[in-house]
């Protein structure tokens, strides 16, 4: 590996902001861009999309600290779904959002009319596999291409090779276990539609196997280990530098759903591996640290998906899924007193006095330390923390800053 | 005079071919399993060629699927691979990735083009768009309404093909999650009859499941049946109305053609004599009793 380090241009960092706070501490973490859903068009339903008033504030945000924000309207459209959709493009474009993320090529169309100086990249809902398709993409005016999760590392380092386009490829997150676009299980078990937005993750419900025997329907399945589809979840950490030397432009985190804790410890990890690889691919090392920290918010086991070889029963979660966070959300920082050492916290879940926590934050190594005294915003002295969003002051060993995190153990 | 609408079927041997045509289809789609997806069996361009002669026997139209999701390795073979088809004048060439439609331009460039990406093919200006990219055709989405798919008929100038009779792929991995999962097991043993999922809740649904080189797949556990509605589609004028044969026996799809041959003429020659209610008995006494019959989702309101 330290044979041939070439000078790569340094890759984005892109990670989901599910809401407005979630795009604060995803930026705050060190994202490069983030991507939202805005009210239409977007395939999380579920997910708490923006108004154009909050797409206004994300982007006044992001940009104030040097962050690109992306828009996906990447639902796979009906005939009646283009309503509206001229103007939606053209006020995204004078909010000054910096691209849109569509999978539709009749979307791309009329954003490329509507709003023609908004830039397109290619969802990964149209499962892109290969260099000559890029092309036709790029053909097509087409910015960046998001990847197909099934492309090796092999198959990214061929694309590059042959196509001079931006490429952007999932490196952490859950994954659908299909061809991400190719399934409608949702539709033919819910009723819901998957392409625009009402996935039901039927891929992870639990089956039966079934043969056909000439004596009837024969279960290969058992009870208590059930035929499942689901994914374990991307974790490319250990391998950012054969991210960087395959020329992948963009490192995606999935999850608009996941929570703040979530997005911004990934962030945090992702940050810290790129940057020390960037800084001194020579005598790069991979840190446990990263490691441990990602653990800290996995909600399942993890893997490397397609990058490496086509996945086996190793890199799917079969029978009931183990506990993976051993570590709760507990506040976050909003203010730090210098003189006193005394922070505000804002309660995200309980805690008390004697209790082990630990901070982490964007500029910060993480550090552990036990909670001796806690007062209200009265400046009671209280015992515990047990009302959400409760703004409590307690000292702290050391300085910390807003948008820090804190967290204990379960 | 309007052109005629076209029966379609997908056939698995060379011989198939031969049955299908002489039951009354006007055309067959066919594909090697390298190239293709789902289709009920593989055709190497030798078979191919013997296909295009019973084609040409019968004056009926071969189109052969190339709508696979193209990895690098593979994308390397279709310069080579559509330039054959091309000798062999195929009808068209059915294609998913812009890929095909690329390497199409300069090594198939007589060849009409059928734009076919299951299920993602869903609305009117999507089918426009790869009209003017060069395909002549649209197959639609499964998951579409009555109401949507003459929405985009009536949108268009490209041929619309729409599935009529036969099951439906619900569901595409690249991964191999049958043996996945008895690998899992330590179940070493070769599964070669034919396998269901059941999902908890819907006891009574069973979902064929099958892995190929291009990863596994899941169907539907009905089959689409539209027999009674033959008029509406005949009244908008669809062009391409198909039946997929996927795994059924050779029997049973020659029989399907047959009925549906019969009815399309029926109410061609006599639009006034309406559906004929011996045509669903028919199907029904040849339906396998594991396959329940269904409208798909021509009736059916989706939410999102």
């Amino acid at each position: 590996m330290a044979t041939a380090v070439q000078t790569r241009k340094k890759p984005e960092l892109l990670a989901p902001a599910g809401d407005l706070d979630k795009l604060k501490f995803a930026v705050m973490y060190g994202a490069d861009a983030v991507y939202i859903g805005g009210e239409k068009f977007g395939l999380r339903s579920k997910a708490g999309n923006f108004s154009y008033e909050k797409i206004k504030e994300g982007v006044e945000f992001a940009h104030r600290h040097g962050a690109k924000v992306f828009v996906a309207a990447n639902i796979i459209a009906h005939n009646e779904d283009f309503s509206g959709m001229e103007e939606y493009f053209q006020t995204l474009y004078e909010i000054g959002v910096d691209a849109v993320i569509i999978a539709d090529p009749a979307i791309i169309e009329v954003c490329a009319m509507a709003a023609p100086g908004l830039e397109i990249h290619l969802s990964t809902q149209a499962s892109t596999t290969n260099w000559q398709t890029l092309k036709f993409w790029a053909e097509e005016g087409v910015k960046r291409v998001v990847l197909a999760r099934e492309c090796t590392m092999e198959e990214i380092h061929q694309i590059k090779e042959n196509v001079d386009i931006e490429v952007e490829s999932f490196i952490h997150g859950a994954m659908c276990i299909s061809y991400s676009g190719r399934c409608v299980l949702s539709n033919h078990m819910t009723n819901r539609d998957s392409n625009r937005g009402g996935c039901a993750q039927s891929c992870r419900w639990k089956y039966d196997l079934f043969e056909d025997r000439e004596e009837g329907m024969q279960s290969l399945a058992s009870d208590d280990d059930s035929f499942t589809m689901g994914s374990k979840d991307l974790c490319m950490i250990e391998h950012i530098p054969d991210l960087i030397e395959a020329g992948v432009d963009s490192f995606k985190i999935e999850g608009r759903m996941k929570t703040i804790h979530y997005v911004a410890t990934v962030v945090n990890a992702y940050r810290r591996a790129i940057d020390a690889y960037y800084e001194d691919p020579e005598n790069y090392q991979f840190n446990q640290e990263w490691m441990d920290e990602i653990l800290k918010a996995a909600n399942r086991p993890i893997t490397t998906g397609f990058y490496y070889h086509t996945p086996t029963d190793e890199d799917q979660i079969f029978g009931t899924p183990p506990k993976m966070a051993h570590f709760d959300f507990a506040g976050v920082v909003l203010a730090y007193d210098q003189s006193t050492g005394i922070a505000t916290v804002e309660q995200r879940n309980r805690f008390a006095v004697g209790q082990e926590v630990e901070f982490i934050g964007p500029k910060r190594e993480r550090f552990e330390q036990k909670i001796d005294q806690i007062w209200d915003e009265k400046g009671e002295e209280i015992s515990v923390a047990n009302t959400p969003l409760q703004k409590v002051r307690f000292k702290i060993d050391r300085p910390v800053d807003a948008y820090d995190m804190m967290r204990k153990r379960k | 005079m309007t052109k005629k609408t076209e029966l379609v079927v997908s056939a698995g041997s060379v011989e198939d071919v031969q049955r299908l045509f002489q039951a009354g289809a006007d055309a067959v789609e066919i594909g090697q399993a390298r190239y293709s997806l789902r289709m009920p069996g593989s055709f190497d361009l030798s078979m191919i060629k013997e296909t295009m002669q019973i084609a040409r026997h019968y004056n009926k139209k071969v189109y052969v699927s190339v709508n696979t999701l193209f990895h690098p390795d593979l994308v390397v073979e279709l310069a080579s691979y559509l330039g054959q088809l091309q000798a062999l004048s195929v009808h068209a060439i059915i294609f998913g990735d812009p890929a095909v439609l690329m390497a199409a331009r300069e090594n198939a460039p007589t060849i009409p083009l059928h734009w076919s990406t299951e299920t993602t093919s869903t609305n009117y200006r999507t089918v426009n768009y790869w009209g003017k990219k060069g395909a002549s055709r649209a197959v639609l989405a499964r998951e579409l309404s009555f109401e949507e798919v003459i929405g985009v008929k009536q949108n268009t100038t490209l041929e619309v093909q729409v599935q009529i009779h036969g099951m439906t792929c619900i569901f595409h991995s690249k991964r191999s999650l049958v043996s996945n999962y008895m690998d899992h097991r330590s179940d070493g043993r070769e599964l070669d009859l034919p396998l269901f999922i059941k999902e908890n809740n819907r006891e009574d649904a069973n979902y064929p499941i099958f892995q190929d080189e291009q990863g596994t797949h899941v169907m539907s556990a009905e089959d689409i049946c539209m027999i009674e509605h033959l008029p509406t589609f005949l009244k908008y004028r669809f062009d391409v109305l198909k039946i997929d044969g996927i795994l059924k026996s050779a029997e049973y799809n020659e029989a399907i053609v047959s009925i549906y041959r019969k009815a399309i003429d029926d109410l061609s020659k006599h639009p006034d004599h309406g559906v004929d209610l011996a045509w669903m008995r028919e199907i029904k006494s040849i339906q396998p009793e594991t396959r329940p019959l269904g409208t798909g989702f021509y009736f059916k309101e989706q939410v999102y």
